[in-house]
């Protein structure tokens, strides 16, 4: 059912020149995601200082802002990509305990609903722009206080640039996840040797994370009143 | 279970439950932000947010059994982010502050 | 009888057959361009960052002879904004920041820890063509006009007012810093995951732990730069405020951003000049450093306590006074890391045996170079003094005494000191010794005097000033063309050297260390046996070193482990 032995050798195909043994292969890649993903912590620790820097000194109008948003359309993508990191961990069992096929229909299922939540997020964008909530020279202020103008713009602002910035870590997810689905079909990973598949989950489920961070932040300002 | 150097593996049930307790507790934080809990609302959506986090690190991302160095690295993450928004926050939530002589 | 042809005799080969090494591998620009072998990596981006330092160099050229005379007779005001700017920005970012690390880490760090390779090498490749990409942005802006917003990009000049080239040379920094990034990234996998048997932390060499320390700021600062960058293209492009007052937004969350990435940065710069000092130090009083533990700490501290004074830049800029304090405060306190490893240097020197060949030239004058610089920090992190030092020619001098006086000295010291490593031969010592000198006499005449010139209140990035500077500009602009000649030396010499130099062996200082323990240049594995590492670093004492390249790896492997002492090798 694999192609390789059960007791991977110094010989594996997959080892690089370098490296002593597939595991401390295995090791380095796995250690080398992390600190990759360290580093995304503090791109996004970028964005984030700055939305929370302006909602503690506007907080009327990033409340206002936040109201522009679609909480429905946020709540339903955010169930989405939770079950997308569902469906990465399970083709990532399924390849550990040999079950190709259903590995692979797991990733599919994951591109699926990363096209689903891109599109959701399509919706939501189309919706900010046919209302002339987009920043630049196209904003409009349709609310009751005027001079809060500015900082609903700077909400809008941050909102595109904090999700667009998670949709373009998306896109790129979703790419590599398809190069894990060509692969798998391949029959290149077995129980034995998957660590491209593993570190795909890493990125995915950071990717999750963002946005598990995004939606009360962005969504949920000031809803009770 | 099979215990290769990736390893070990998860079961599904474990998957599934912390998968539903993550919808649930997205429902949670959406239910809290329509209530008024005065100035909680902040505290308690955050806090949602970081339980959510640590599931999704702990069990999906496999850190639980992890080793150490990965341990190190995720909480030097954070702790990291931890510094830029307690340097810059310094500075603005002490802005009105006056100092004796100023 | 029958006759017998004899096959015509063969020649004889008049030459040995050459030694195969890394550079004669394989021939032609694809066995270059398509690399994966650290140390051809590490050549490329010395060629590079030469490049880049010589067009930094040009303009710094320019500013000089600008500033002879009190009057902005040379260049306009505009021009001479584009010229500080352009040196600023391809100093640091395109030659400063990569030199050490990708050409002296790349080559080195294998070697040292006893591995094969990086543990991503195509990754490592990856980094010098997103390093030439971004140079090609870089300098396709300065040619078009450059900009004239500093290497700062203070807004909200940068985004609303500035009609320069901004946008391409954002681009540009922003692209090398991913370079930087994959960079550190595969140094610090390497150095936990790829170290020789035996090869315990502390039998590291301390140049490992200060690339290692290095790496972990890159790491965790330029992420903050990138998107601080990106935030300024949205801003510019789009016309709509973050940083912009106008619209509610604060000109200070971007420099806060800023500087959170380039106070780290500055230690991005100096820890790998220190990492060579090390090396320097004891390969050259042919002593163990003093204080191993403490240095190697020191680095790791240096680290973390960069990351915590980023708003020293920012003292006199609107920020709070509470956030003044602690900056401050934090502000001496990571001095003391920096000063232990100063005191651990010249203790090390104490009872050793010093030669004063090129590399300790230099690293000597590290050692002074350094101590001045980081002593004016000081002088610029009190409050109160830094109110009238900040933006004058004092901060300027600090800063070039920390990365020219400090760093560049060490990044020419580690090339002197590893020429025979990476190319087999020996540089010539006389010319070489020389050039050490020009350069430091050269860069004491050229800074020492802006020292002054700032206390007595010139300030920073005027081409035009008051006439009663003159006499310290003229000294400096004097000291600039010393030291522009003792740069061109190496260039020439050290090229020269590639074909007339003498010949190296394996070890020609007789120093200590893995890499001194494989031919010259190193074959393309780097060793023909994995080795085993059974002592610690800067062995010198003993007369007879071996390390086990015979013996099978495990049997060999489980002695290390267990440190006998009459294990081979001797005794730890």
């Amino acid at each position: 059912m694999t192609e390789h032995s059960a007791h991977a050798t110094e010989h594996s195909p997959h080892l690089g020149h370098h490296f002593e043994s597939l595991e401390q292969q295995h090791e380095a890649n796995v250690f080398g995601m992390w600190v990759f993903l360290i580093t995304e912590v503090m791109l996004f620790g970028g964005l984030f200082l700055a939305y929370f820097v302006y909602r503690a000194v506007f907080p009327d109008g990033f409340t206002e802002g936040s109201h522009h948003l679609n909480i429905v359309l946020g709540g339903i993508n955010t169930v989405v990509l939770i079950l997308s990191s569902l469906m990465v961990v399970l083709a990532i069992h399924s390849v550990q305990t040999g079950n190709n096929r259903r590995a692979v229909m797991f990733l599919a299922l994951t591109i699926l609903l990363g096209l689903t939540f891109l599109g959701i997020k399509g919706v939501e964008y189309y919706e900010h722009f046919v209302e002339h909530q987009v920043p630049g020279a196209l904003f409009v202020y349709e609310g009751e206080r005027p001079e809060l103008a500015g900082a609903v713009m700077l909400f809008t602002l941050l909102y595109f640039t904090l999700t667009g910035t998670h949709a373009v870590h998306m896109i790129i997810g979703m790419s590599i996840v398809g190069v894990m689905l060509y692969r798998t079909r391949k029959r290149i990973y077995s129980p034995e040797y998957y660590t491209p598949v593993e570190l795909t989950g890493l990125y995915w489920h950071f990717v999750d994370i963002v946005w598990v961070l995004l939606f009360p932040m962005l969504y949920l300002i000031g809803r009770h009143s | 279970m099979e215990h290769g150097h990736h390893g070990p593996i998860t079961p599904i049930r474990t998957y599934v439950i912390v998968a539903v307790a993550l919808m649930a507790l997205t429902g949670l934080t959406v239910f809290a932000a329509f209530t008024d809990l005065g100035p909680w609302n902040n505290v308690v959506a955050l806090g949602i947010a970081i339980v959510k986090a640590t599931l999704i690190i702990l069990f999906f991302m496999q850190v639980r059994y992890s080793s150490n160095l990965t341990k190190v690295v995720v909480i030097a993450g954070w702790l990291w982010l931890m510094i830029l928004l307690g340097g810059v926050f310094d500075d603005y939530l002490t802005r009105a502050w006056r100092f004796p002589g100023t | 009888m029958a006759s017998v042809t004899l096959p015509a005799p063969k020649p004889v080969a008049s030459t040995p057959p050459t030694r195969e090494h890394y550079l004669n591998a394989n021939y032609g620009i694809r066995s270059w361009l398509l690399t994966i072998d650290h140390k051809r990596i590490a050549i490329l981006y010395l060629l590079s960052i030469t490049v880049m330092f010589a067009l930094g160099g040009l303009a710094a050229t320019v500013i000089r002879v600008e500033l002879l005379t009190p009057e902005g007779n040379l260049v306009s005001a505009d021009d001479y904004n584009k010229l500080f700017s352009a040196h600023g920005i391809v100093m640091i970012f395109f030659f400063l920041i990569p030199a050490i690390p990708s050409v002296l880490g790349n080559f080195l760090i294998p070697l040292m820890i006893g591995a094969r390779d990086m543990a991503f090498p195509r990754l490592n490749l990856a980094s010098w063509y997103v390093y030439i990409v971004g140079g090609v942005f870089g300098l396709y802006a300065i040619v078009t006009g450059g900009v004239d917003t500093g290497w700062t990009f203070y807004t909200p000049y940068s985004t609303a007012w500035s009609n320069t080239r901004v946008v391409p040379v954002i681009l540009a920094a922003f692209i090398v810093g991913f370079s930087s990034i994959m960079t550190a990234l595969n140094f610090i996998v390497t150095i936990h995951r790829m170290r020789a048997p035996g090869m315990t932390w502390f039998r590291l060499p301390l140049f490992i732990w200060s690339m290692y320390a290095t790496s972990l700021v890159i790491i965790l600062a330029t992420p903050v730069l990138s998107i601080t960058l990106v935030m300024l293209l949205i801003e510019r492009v789009l016309r709509v405020g973050l940083f912009d007052p106008a619209l509610g937004g604060d000109p200070l969350l971007f420099q806060h951003l800023f500087w959170f990435y380039s106070h780290p940065a500055v230690y991005i710069m100096l820890l790998p000049g220190m990492a060579v000092i090390s090396e320097l130090i004891a390969n050259f009083s042919r002593k163990r450093i003093f204080g191993y533990r403490f240095v190697a700490m020191a680095s790791l501290g240096i680290a973390v306590f960069g990351f915590l004074v980023w708003g020293h830049h920012m003292f006199v800029s609107g920020q709070s006074v509470h956030a003044g304090l602690m900056f401050s405060l934090l502000s001496y306190l990571v001095a003391i890391p920096s000063a232990v490893k100063v005191f651990n240097w010249t203790a090390t020197l104490y009872k050793g045996s010093v030669s004063l060949q090129t590399p300790m030239l230099y690293a000597l004058g590290f050692i002074a170079l350094f101590t001045i610089g980081g002593l004016t920090g000081l002088f610029l992190a009190a409050l109160a003094v830094d109110v009238h030092l900040t933006d004058t020619y004092f901060v300027v001098a600090h800063f070039h005494f920390v990365m020219v006086g400090a760093t560049m000295m060490a990044y020419l010291g580690g090339i002197h000191f590893w020429w025979p490593k990476m190319t087999g031969r020996m540089y010539p010592e006389g010319w070489a010794k020389a050039a050490a000198l020009l350069i430091f006499f050269g860069f004491a005449l050229t800074f020492l005097p802006q020292f002054m010139l700032g206390y007595l209140g010139m300030p920073r990035r005027y081409h035009a000033y008051p006439p009663e500077f003159q006499v310290l500009n003229v000294m400096s602009t004097a000291g600039a063309s010393i030291l522009a000649v003792g740069y061109i030396l190496p260039l020439v010499y050290l090229f020269w050297s590639l074909w007339y130099g003498r010949p190296a062996g394996p070890n020609p200082w007789g120093a200590s260390g893995l890499e001194w323990e494989t031919s010259s240049p190193p074959p393309t594995h780097n060793f023909d046996e994995t080795p085993i590492v059974t002592t610690g670093p800067y062995y010198f004492r003993r007369q007879v070193r071996v390390i086990d390249l015979g013996s099978s790896n495990a049997e060999v492997r489980e002695l290390a482990h267990m440190n006998r002492p009459n294990q081979p090798g001797g005794s730890k």
